[in-house]
């Protein structure tokens, strides 16, 4: 994949704003103090996990999948679902049969 | 801020070059959701189509449907694409509640078809190729209701009530190359390739098609360049397109609209709008988000997939003929011009009268039946040809009874009526209304005789040689036999009463 915001692989030298953005994507209040701090954080998480790639050598694919295995199918049969009663009961608010959920806001669904 | 005044269509032709792309979604008809069991059918009661996976509950797994793959593939051979030996599917993150589990379960740069074509008719019979970039699987969302606020927008709503019936219906979208070249039929390519990949998808049998009710989507991606620049302009999607017309619409809108925009000297805004069916505008919506935003990351929860080339090859043997093909086979073999061709498709009754000449009519009398007295009574009805409650093979059976002579044209218009009334089949019907044309040649006679004695002068004109006059004797006899006499018999009859 090509979209992820940080390459693992080294020294990624994560920003204030790459924090300031993913909180941001995320819907998370961050102050500005915080931002500094998580940059930090995130900036030890991130070499961490990078180190995987030292060992990695050439003849070592990338793996997106814990197991070997491609293909699983389920054939187009239907199975007994939920009840709408059942769906809506964990819900926090319903209303008509349906999840009622805060306004929604500055975007267009 | 008001918005620039819009340009006329031909000084937007005459000034810049439209640049066309165009997306749809097309839900399929599978039996059951795209990772899970559940029903896809379209308006059940709200949240009775849903499990633990399609509400994204904790613990629960998503596991592909392999008949939905299966339409995938064949929308891809169909659309003559290559179909990816290896793919995953990827979680598109975001932050409406439309979709549970607060991601969207989609193919990102691994789609499972790409690199295709399709030829696309334009009413003047030039041929126009559209290239398609990609098709790939993903799952629809669910379906929300904004409440409170004038509009039953998302604006100034004071909360939303969400239904997740349709959260997971396996979907396809098919997306274009960026179209050039259409100057000023662009608004008719956009609508031509809609109709086109409409009719594909039908005659493969993946989808309903219906975009009345939301299971085929159109996005009108569009940009201006000055004219022979060859500068791309920047471009705005148009979503919300719901029907062919609205294509054409939408696209021929957003042409005269950027050229204002250009003509102002301020920029376009790459942006998502929204068509207004009512008035054929389209509005501002969200801003566009950049593919970073939504952080793809393959699924780990699903395994790739790599279709094995045999399973590909299956299912290439399994394509219908296609539309624009058997189009040309119907117009060779029914002899039809290309107008009365392009009636019978507009009017929807290709595969009615193909279904009705199987059932043993002949071409013409099917033809005449569907687009005739047929088309009458749907429209008269408000429905579709095809919603009609007739079969074809009871428009055969009804043509049959008129050849064999047991019903007259009048009598079968009779027997089409209670057919459409519920009464049950044609022969119902004409035994249930005691329908059957006198082949009793003693009462005809009888009936004749009656009808020129009670009005002798007409008889008299007739003996004279005034042969068209029998036309009021006809009528009568018709009269006294309920019009369940063969009208070409009764006038062969007159003529031998008069003596002429």
């Amino acid at each position: 994949m090509s979209a992820d915001p940080v390459t693992p692989g080294g020294d990624t030298g994560i920003t204030r704003d790459e924090v300031a953005h993913l909180a941001r994507l995320s819907r998370l209040a961050v102050t500005d103090a915080e931002l500094d701090v998580f940059a930090g954080q995130l900036e030890v998480i991130l070499s961490a996990v990078s180190r995987v790639g030292e060992v990695a050598a050439d003849d070592i694919p990338p793996t997106s999948h814990a197991v070997p295995l491609q293909n699983v199918f389920r054939p187009d049969e239907l199975r007994p679902g939920l009840t709408q009663e059942q769906a809506l009961a964990c819900a926090p608010a319903a209303e008509d049969g349906r999840f009622r959920v805060p306004q929604i806001l500055g975007e267009e669904a | 801020m008001t918005a620039p005044a819009l340009v006329d269509f031909d000084e937007v032709v005459e000034r810049f070059d439209p640049m066309l792309g165009l997306e749809v979604h097309v839900e399929l008809n599978t039996n059951t959701k795209m990772f899970c069991g559940c029903p896809t059918t379209f308006g059940a009661e709200p949240n009775t189509q849903v499990c633990p996976t399609c509400l994204g509950l904790p613990g629960s797994l998503p596991v592909v449907n392999r008949t939905a793959v299966e339409s995938a593939i064949r929308i891809g051979l169909a659309l003559n694409c290559e179909i990816a030996p290896w793919g995953r599917f990827a979680r598109k993150n975001y932050f409406y509640p439309d979709m549970p589990k607060n991601f969207q379960t989609s193919q990102y740069d691994e789609p499972i078809a790409v690199n295709g074509y399709l030829d696309v008719l334009l009413d003047d019979g030039t041929t126009v190729r559209v290239e398609i970039e990609r098709a790939h699987m993903e799952e629809d969302t669910g379906k929300s209701l904004h409440v409170g606020g004038a509009t039953g927008r998302i604006h100034g709503a004071e909360y939303s009530l969400l239904d997740y019936n349709r959260a997971g219906v396996p979907l396809i979208e098919i997306v274009t190359k960026m179209i050039p070249g259409t100057r000023e039929r662009a608004p008719e390519v956009a609508r031509a390739y809609v109709t086109a990949l409409r009719d594909l998808l039908r005659a493969l049998g993946v989808s309903d098609v219906r975009m009345d009710q939301g299971s085929m989507r159109c996005d009108v991606n569009l940009s201006l360049s000055p004219r022979d620049s060859g500068i791309l302009g920047t471009r705005s999607e148009t979503k919300n397109v719901n029907s062919l017309r609205s294509v054409e619409r939408a696209v021929r809108y957003e042409m005269t609209r950027q050229a204002g925009v250009l003509l102002a000297g301020e920029p376009v805004v790459q942006e998502t709008r929204h068509f207004e069916e009512a008035g054929g505008s389209t509005r501002a919506g969200r801003r566009k988000e950049t593919a970073e935003d939504y952080r793809y990351f393959p699924e780990p929860d699903l395994v790739p997939i790599a279709p094995p080339a045999e399973w590909v090859e299956e299912l290439r043997g399994t394509l219908p003929e296609p539309p624009w093909e058997r189009r040309r086979r119907l117009q060779a073999e029914w002899s039809l011009t290309d107008e009365e061709l392009r009636d019978l498709v507009n009017a929807g009754a290709l595969d009615l009268i193909e279904a009705t000449v199987a059932a043993g009519a002949p071409a013409g009398e099917a033809r005449s039946w569907w687009v005739a007295y047929l088309a009458q009574q749907a429209n008269s009805r408000g429905v579709e040809l095809a919603g009609l409650e007739i079969t074809p093979a009871q428009v055969a059976r009804v043509i049959a009874l008129v050849a064999s002579g047991s019903l007259n044209n009048k009598l079968a218009r009779q027997v089409v009526d209670g057919v459409l009334a519920g009464e049950g089949s044609p022969d119902d019907v004409v035994a249930a209304r005691g329908l059957a044309v006198v082949s009793d040649e003693g009462a005809l006679v009888a009936a004749v005789d009656e009808a020129l004695a009670a009005q002798p002068d007409v008889a008299e004109k007739i003996r004279g040689g005034k042969v068209q006059a029998a036309g009021a004797i006809v009528g009568a006899v018709m009269k006294a036999t309920k019009g369940q006499a063969d009208a070409k018999r009764v006038r062969e009859l007159i003529i031998e009463r008069v003596g002429a």
